[in-house]
């Protein structure tokens, strides 16, 4: 539900990779050299080992109900417990897990169709490109968040699955507008003209031509997408709209606020899981800005010169 | 023209995807919500309105598919979109009237504060290349971006609700005072509407900073700018009447286009704050299986993202003299 920044695509000269790093090698290469791209990388580094390591770092069944309820934070609860008496700290660990697994999962689902739907219509042209790119644009602009609910509440599944599929339906519509106006920049290069004159195949030429020029956009992408699910997930889950016996951080805030923790007095029930959101959605930010610097010099910050 | 035109196409087109997923959802859909909507109905409506339901739900109906997808059509557009399961015997009409009033004034006001405040800081962020704003801003407000609307909510709701005791804990106005036209009243609903804009304004301002900032400094690399600081040009008209105009285009259009993510956040923040517009409203239907309720919320939010989109379109025609030339 963040607006994420566009850079008008197509004003960008991208550079075709010709280098002997290849692809891989060039964007490995940006990344190390951004700041915000090292903060961000590390920043979801961490959150993966968490959820690797959960079960040894966490001190108790995070389901277990064994405790007092409400407790405030304590040597014992680091984070204090919850209404029902579950260890919040313990909840967290373990929440990563579906948290990140929801992020990165309809990440990859967004960035597939905007690839599939945004390079198609650039690489069609004519009545295809009018006709996907309207398309794009009608969910572009349909609010979000209340066709979600809507298509949630129908399907009254409230499994993980089908809260992926509601964000990638949701979500692909931004990545494949700029796919698009980046794909259609790069129709008329001389590298594509010379494969075509190769006599190569449409689909070799988008696959193996025009997709590793993009690399970094649809990294950008998919970091973008993957913001866009930790959002929206946390936004359903909070009103309810996931499953309730999940164990995640949208979860825990829907638990939080249906006992009130706030007017109760147990603000870190609501602080801790909405903090890991944010920062888990910070890190997804902080990369997907970095590859816009990357693939647009012009944005790269300035250097004063003698430092 | 052909620009206005090929707007309007986008905008039938987008209007028409809408109405006809509205109507396509419920049928295509697992399980019959419309079924058990209309036993919790029964007894209490007029024969009218179960056929109304049936109509809308497409529910033990023989007609066939188009006329069925026509009557929806005619009732949608006379403004009959049934009867509200959550308010019960209010049609859903009334009850999204009640809400609007509240989301227009909150929503709008706080998008409108966000866009300007942060085109005219991403405007001084890109002028002043590496200086303090460029710093800061921009890797405050990635941060920023990246919080959850209703999370920052509770935040705000905490520190000066709770904490601080500076404003009060949510609703539009004081509940012992009735909806009327006098200052006190005016007043409340100020003090009431002031945390949830706040909340607004920062989550979306940073969007419309970074944005204006990117296409900013595309901007400030042309020809015309170097030529206008070579004529000598005071700087601030440099800034607004040459880089700035050109810049803020793709910022319009972007702004319109982004409406629909801004809405559904607010919609979150409204739910934070009890607020009673159409996202508190939307929360009410999610809770009680309110499908008429629900569907012409999603239906009259996309027709309010729409308009702002065309009116962003017109207002780039009007600035914009290419938009005008071509064709």
């Amino acid at each position: 539900m963040a607006v994420r920044v566009v850079t008008d695509q197509a004003a960008i000269e991208v550079p075709v990779v010709a280098s002997r790093r290849g692809v891989l090698g060039t964007v490995g290469r940006g990344l190390a050299r951004n700041r915000k791209a090292v903060a961000g990388l590390a920043l979801f580094g961490f959150f993966v080992l968490v959820a690797l390591l959960a079960p040894l770092i966490a001190p108790y069944n995070p389901s277990a109900l064994q405790f007092g309820q409400m407790l405030q934070p304590s040597a014992k609860h680091l984070l204090g417990t919850t209404g029902t008496g579950q260890d919040i700290f313990s909840q967290l660990l373990f929440g990563t897990r579906e948290s990140l697994l929801i992020a990165v999962g309809a990440g990859l689902g967004a960035t597939l169709v905007s690839v599939i739907i945004g390079v198609s219509a650039a690489y069609l042209g004519g009545i295809w490109d009018h006709a996907l790119n309207l398309f794009t644009d009608v969910f572009l602009v349909l609010p979000t968040l209340p066709l979600m609910i809507i298509i949630g509440t129908y399907l009254n599944n409230r499994g993980l699955l089908v809260l992926i599929g509601v964000i990638v339906i949701t979500g692909w519509s931004y990545g494949a507008r700029q796919l698009r106006s980046q794909a259609l920049s790069l129709r008329n290069r001389d590298f594509l003209e010379a494969a075509r004159a190769r006599g190569e195949q449409s689909l070799y030429i988008i696959v193996f031509e025009v997709l590793p020029n993009m690399t970094s956009l649809i990294v950008a992408i998919f970091f973008g997408a993957a913001l866009y699910a930790v959002l929206a997930a946390a936004g359903l889950q909070f009103i309810g709209l996931g499953d309730p016996n999940s164990l995640s951080w949208g979860t825990m805030l829907y638990w939080a606020q249906a006992n009130g923790a706030l007017l109760a007095g147990s603000p870190v029930w609501v602080l801790a899981p909405g903090f890991c959101i944010a920062a888990l959605g910070a890190a997804f930010a902080l990369i997907n800005y970095a590859f816009d610097e990357i693939s647009n010099p012009a944005l790269r910050p300035v250097r004063r010169r003698g430092k | 023209m052909r620009y206005l035109i090929r707007r309007l196409e986008f905008f039938v087109i987008t209007l028409w995807a809408a109405l006809t997923m509205n109507f396509i959802l419920p049928r295509v859909m697992p399980g019959n919500p419309a079924q058990a909507m209309l036993v919790r109905f029964h007894g209490r409506v007029s024969p009218e309105t179960v056929k109304a339901i049936e109509v809308a739900f497409g529910l033990h109906s023989n007609e066939p598919i188009w006329q069925q997808y026509l009557e929806y059509l005619r009732n949608t557009f006379t403004g009959n979109f049934g009867t509200s399961v959550t308010f019960f015997p209010v049609p859903v009409g009334d009850v999204i009237k009640q809400g609007l009033p509240w989301t227009l004034a909150l929503v709008g006001m706080a998008t409108i504060i966000a866009f300007i405040l942060g085109t005219l800081l991403g405007m001084l962020s890109a002028w002043r290349r590496g200086g303090f704003f460029d710093a800061v801003l921009p890797p405050v407000f990635i941060v920023i971006s990246a919080f959850p609307y209703f999370w920052l909510g509770l935040l705000v709701l905490l520190a000066f609700s709770l904490t601080l005791n500076w404003f009060p804990l949510g609703f539009a106005y004081d509940l012992t005072s009735s909806i009327n036209l006098s200052w006190d009243f005016i007043g409340q609903v100020i003090w009431h509407g002031t945390l949830p804009a706040l909340t607004i304004v920062i989550t979306s301002i940073g969007g419309w900073i970074l944005t204006m900032r990117n296409t900013m400094i595309t901007t400030l690399a042309e020809d015309y700018v170097k030529m206008a600081r070579a004529k000598g040009l005071s700087p601030l008209r440099i800034m607004f009447m040459y880089a700035g105009r050109n810049a803020i285009l793709p910022n319009l259009v972007g702004f319109a286009m982004s409406l629909g993510f801004v809405i559904s956040g607010a919609i979150l923040v409204e739910i934070v704050f009890n607020y009673p517009g159409l996202g508190f409203t939307l929360l009410q239907a999610v809770h009680s299986e309110d499908y008429a309720l629900m569907q012409t919320l999603f239906l009259l939010l996309t027709v309010a993202v729409l308009l702002a989109v065309l009116a962003a379109d017109l207002l780039t025609a009007v600035l914009d003299p290419r938009t005008r030339e071509q064709g």
